[in-house]
């Protein structure tokens, strides 16, 4: 699996670091919503198809990216920069 | 920064470092390999939207013009620079004392300034077979158009992270951590033993 870093170009995905799920919408950290709190921590779309997910190019330039995968075929649709907010588009 | 003089630098290399030719050498030898022991090496970072004025900066300190683009870079032979990351750079200095120069003109409102001189090695690997043995340990394109001269790259090899600068058509720099480099060092000099090296 090769992931295209909007500063490396494309590299192997053990130079990444999976960071989690794009999807998820942190609360304020003085937020005590908990319906909001336990959607943050435990919901997930687990979808069978593209995903929106956070990687780091964690042996590379440390950047953290904004990445949609394919989880049925592992296909990389799009990589962003993830600074500026992980919802947000990315600058490349 | 202290103006008295750095300690005498130890090569982390040096039990390891043996000069004179080596592996399958009948032939020719294809690299050579050295350590090039700069006096200086810093990394600078901008602060998000100020990268055009450290890059300024950059050449107003060591004459060396950062080209557009990512891991851009450019070198004079004494100093070299380029770019390892958004808005991050190497700059290397064969002489001590780059770190003081730096830091009366990267203001806080630039950017920052490291001075990584005693934690990172710097090894050369330069010679025909250069971009072949490169290409064993590092999963990128070392063919000059996708890596052009000056140019920089960050990568690692079986976890240890490396800063790539080519420096010559058939010459690379490589900066990894101190702690590493004798390791490194080793698995480079195994690595070349096939085309023939010599250790200068
Ligand atoms: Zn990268």
């Amino acid at each position: 699996m090769l992931i295209t870093c909007p500063y490396c170009g494309p590299r192997d995905v053990i130079e990444f670091t999976y960071q989690g799920d794009g999807n998820r919408e942190r609360p304020q950290p003085a937020s005590q919503d908990l319906d909001a709190w336990n959607a943050y921590v435990y919901d997930r779309l687990n979808p069978a198809g593209d995903h929106n997910e956070i990687w780091q190019h964690s042996g590379g330039c440390r950047a953290h990216l904004r990445v949609v995968r394919n989880t049925i075929t592992h296909e990389i649709l799009s990589t962003a920069f993830a600074r500026g907010g992980h919802k947000a588009e990315g600058r490349s | 920064m202290a103006e008295q003089p750095l300690p005498e630098r130890q090569s982390p290399l040096e039990p390891d470092y043996h000069p004179g030719s080596h592996g399958n050498f009948e032939h020719g030898v294809d690299v050579i390999l050295s350590e090039t022991r700069p006096g200086s090496i810093l990394q600078l970072g901008a602060w998000p939207g100020e990268e055009k004025r450290l890059i300024e900066v950059i050449r107003k300190v060591t004459g060396l013009a950062l080209p557009d683009g990512a891991g851009g870079g450019a070198s004079s032979g004494a100093r070299a620079v380029f770019g390892f990351a958004p808005g991050k750079f190497t700059v290397v200095d064969e002489a001590e004392g780059l770190a003081a120069t730096f830091a009366g003109v990267i203001t806080p409102a630039i950017g920052t300034l490291t001075d990584l001189s005693h934690g990172r090695t710097a090894i050369r690997i330069a010679g025909p077979k250069a971009e072949w043995v490169m290409a064993k340990f590092f999963a990128i394109d070392f063919a000059l158009p996708a890596f052009p001269l000056g140019a920089g790259r960050s990568t690692n090899h079986h976890d240890i992270f490396a800063q790539i600068q080519r420096s010559g058509a058939d010459q690379f720099d490589i900066y990894v951590f101190r702690s590493f480099a004798r390791s490194f060092w080793k698995a480079l000099c195994h690595a070349s033993e096939e085309v023939g090296y010599e250790v200068q």
